[in-house]
């Protein structure tokens, strides 16, 4: 186990040091000055200049890099040219709004999907089986932004339950602030735990084909027991992969909801970064999705090793 | 080829996917209107006989707006596919020829590749670059790399185990030949059935980015900025914000069903263990 561990650690650092590398490559080196494109091309060349000094990119490239890495790890990411403010803080305020709604669309994704999927399964071929599998069919040919829309004309527009944007902020009011998450929370599963419901019913199909089940069968177990006890926590090591690589698609999708409902998170920032020109905050917000997309697959690496003992030994 | 069209997934799936090519070769001969010439006197129309699907809120043709629109999604998927194909197939089956060190190098590269979805990468570059289908049709080829190269090592990797290669290695053929003429024919199912997936994938993030402006530009029709248009407009005309994206998931849909067909079709012990 602590070998396994200290591997997919190594390689967990690896990445983590090479996405940044990327980032700062393709935002601060490959452009030429980014101070002109931050500024625009009517800038003066006085105003490029001093950008130019502010953010030290007269500077050599490495030490640039290894000043931005050492901000990354202290917490300080500069200050934006727009907001004329901490970069570390516009994030934190952001992240206010766009982690419980990923939190919150996973939540729903999983409730949905394990609970469609284990239903499709134990009811193989018959009418509900052929149904969650239609559904679903459907549901990952719909794009989540369409699907946000489509909530908006019905649940805003016609029925008018919920804002069709915005968002109040947790102070004031912390239930109209959950309620503005639902529909965008909602827009993120569905899409998503159709995905998953697939995923969810063909490995439980597996692990039911499997010997032991009939083991536990002929033992005398019933369905239900078997399906409990022995099939769901087998048939979860392939559900968490494919969770581990929803979360990223659930946290570049918050990046397209968001912009669709007007809310103030993450993807809204980026989205009014890159209007901007403001090279400073697309850098750090990019880097900071990439690096929760590598937490995850960390994380969800280390899982597998403590449900499923034959993969860490396999993979020392 | 009957037993393709007894498929019924397959059926239905290339049913569709002929409509979107059909639409897209259609619109370069003809449409009922031009999909660029604003009417403002005849902006917001609803559906009628005029114009079948109604107007947008600049007076041009829904119906034509989405038959243009259909061009760019084909070209994206082709041209985004196709790069993950040309890169991603090599990469894959280097890593499976060479084994050791190169494979490793090329497995930690995708898993790299992963921690930059389509989107995230569009991002990036068009903050730099500016935003434009070049941009979004390149940073979605890259986002296709590394699952072609994955899908490829792991097809790939099960061929070098099998007796016809050992025989081919016996007769003294070197690691290149087994891979073109052994490897490639027997992994062209799977590639095939990953393309049409992708390809699907590629329209999707193709809307998405259109639809935040990051994407297809003016006066370009595109799917996803109709869609952008549509919801501004959703208090007006809320039909809108509805065509477009049912193009996009009977595209979607088609291809997927496609994808699943060929599956079974191409390769039936797959199809067994779904």
């Amino acid at each position: 186990m602590g070998i396994f561990l200290l591997k997919r650690f190594a390689t967990f650092v690896a990445t983590l040091l090479a996405a940044s590398v990327v980032i700062f490559a393709v935002q601060g080196v490959l452009p030429g000055n980014a101070a002109q494109v931050m500024l625009g091309e009517s800038a003066t060349p006085e105003a490029v200049q001093a950008l130019s000094q502010k953010l030290g990119l007269d500077q050599p490239v490495a030490v640039r890099y290894g000043r931005w890495v050492r901000g990354l790890l202290n917490g300080d990411l500069g200050t934006s040219v727009a907001y004329d403010t901490p970069v570390s803080e516009l994030i934190r305020e952001r992240l206010a709004v766009t982690a419980p709604l990923a939190l919150l669309a996973m939540a729903l994704t999983a409730a949905i999907a394990l609970t469609l999927g284990i239903y499709a399964a134990a009811h193989h071929n018959e009418l509900g089986d052929v149904g969650v599998m239609a559904a679903s069919q459907v549901g990952i040919a719909i794009p989540n932004f369409w699907f946000a829309i489509l909530l908006i004309l019905v649940f805003a527009v016609k029925l008018q339950w919920f804002s069709a944007g915005g968002f109040p902020g947790w102070a004031d009011d912390p239930w109209q602030a959950f309620k503005a998450l639902i529909l965008p929370a909602v827009a993120l599963a569905v899409v998503q735990a159709a995905i998953l419901a697939r995923i969810t019913r063909s490995a439980v199909l597996d692990v039911l084909r499997e010997d032991f089940v009939r083991t536990a069968r002929a033992k005398g177990l019933n369905r239900r027991q078997v399906l409990w006890r022995h099939v769901l926590r087998n048939a979860f090591v392939p559900v968490l992969t494919v969770m581990g690589l929803q979360f990223a698609n659930l946290l570049t999708g918050t990046v397209v909801v968001e912009n669709v409902f007007s809310l103030p998170g993450l993807g809204r920032l980026i989205f009014q970064a890159i209007s901007n020109r403001d090279l400073l905050v697309v850098q750090n917000v990019v880097m900071l999705l990439a690096a929760a997309v590598i937490v995850i697959n960390f994380v969800v690496d280390v899982l597998y090793a403590v449900i499923d003992p034959r993969l860490k030994v396999h993979a020392s | 080829m009957q037993r393709a069209m007894r498929h019924k997934s397959f059926a239905i799936g290339a049913a569709l996917v002929a409509l979107l090519i059909g639409t897209a070769l259609l619109s370069f001969v003809w449409t009922p209107y031009s999909a660029t010439e604003l009417d403002i006197p005849n902006k917001l129309q609803p559906p009628g006989a005029a114009h079948w699907l109604g107007t947008d809120s600049l007076g041009r043709d829904i119906v034509s707006l989405l038959i243009v629109g259909s061009r760019n999604s084909i070209a994206v998927g082709l041209i985004a596919v196709g790069i993950g194909i040309v890169f991603g197939v090599a990469l894959g089956l280097l890593a499976a020829a060479r084994r050791g060190w190169v494979e490793e190098l090329v497995m930690r590269f995708s898993d790299f590749a992963f921690a930059f979805p389509a989107l995230l990468s569009a991002i990036m570059l068009t903050a730099v670059y500016g935003p434009g289908l070049g941009t979004a049709i390149v940073a979605i080829g890259i986002f296709n790399v590394p699952v072609f190269a994955r899908i490829t090592r792991a097809s790939a990797n099960a061929v070098w185990t099998r007796e016809f290669v050992l025989a081919a290695r016996a007769c003294g053929k070197g690691a290149w030949s087994i891979t073109w003429h052994h490897v490639l024919p027997n992994i062209a199912a799977v590639l095939i059935v990953q393309a049409t997936i992708q390809f699907a994938v590629a329209i999707l993030a193709e809307a998405a980015l259109s639809y935040l402006g990051l994407g297809t530009q003016p006066p370009m029709p595109s799917w996803g900025r109709m869609l952008n248009e549509g919801q501004n407009m959703m208090y007006q005309s809320w039909l809108l914000a509805v065509w477009p994206g049912l193009a996009i998931v009977l595209s979607v849909l088609g291809l997927n069903l496609m994808g699943d067909g060929l599956r079974d079709l191409l390769d039936p012990r797959l199809a067994r263990a779904r």
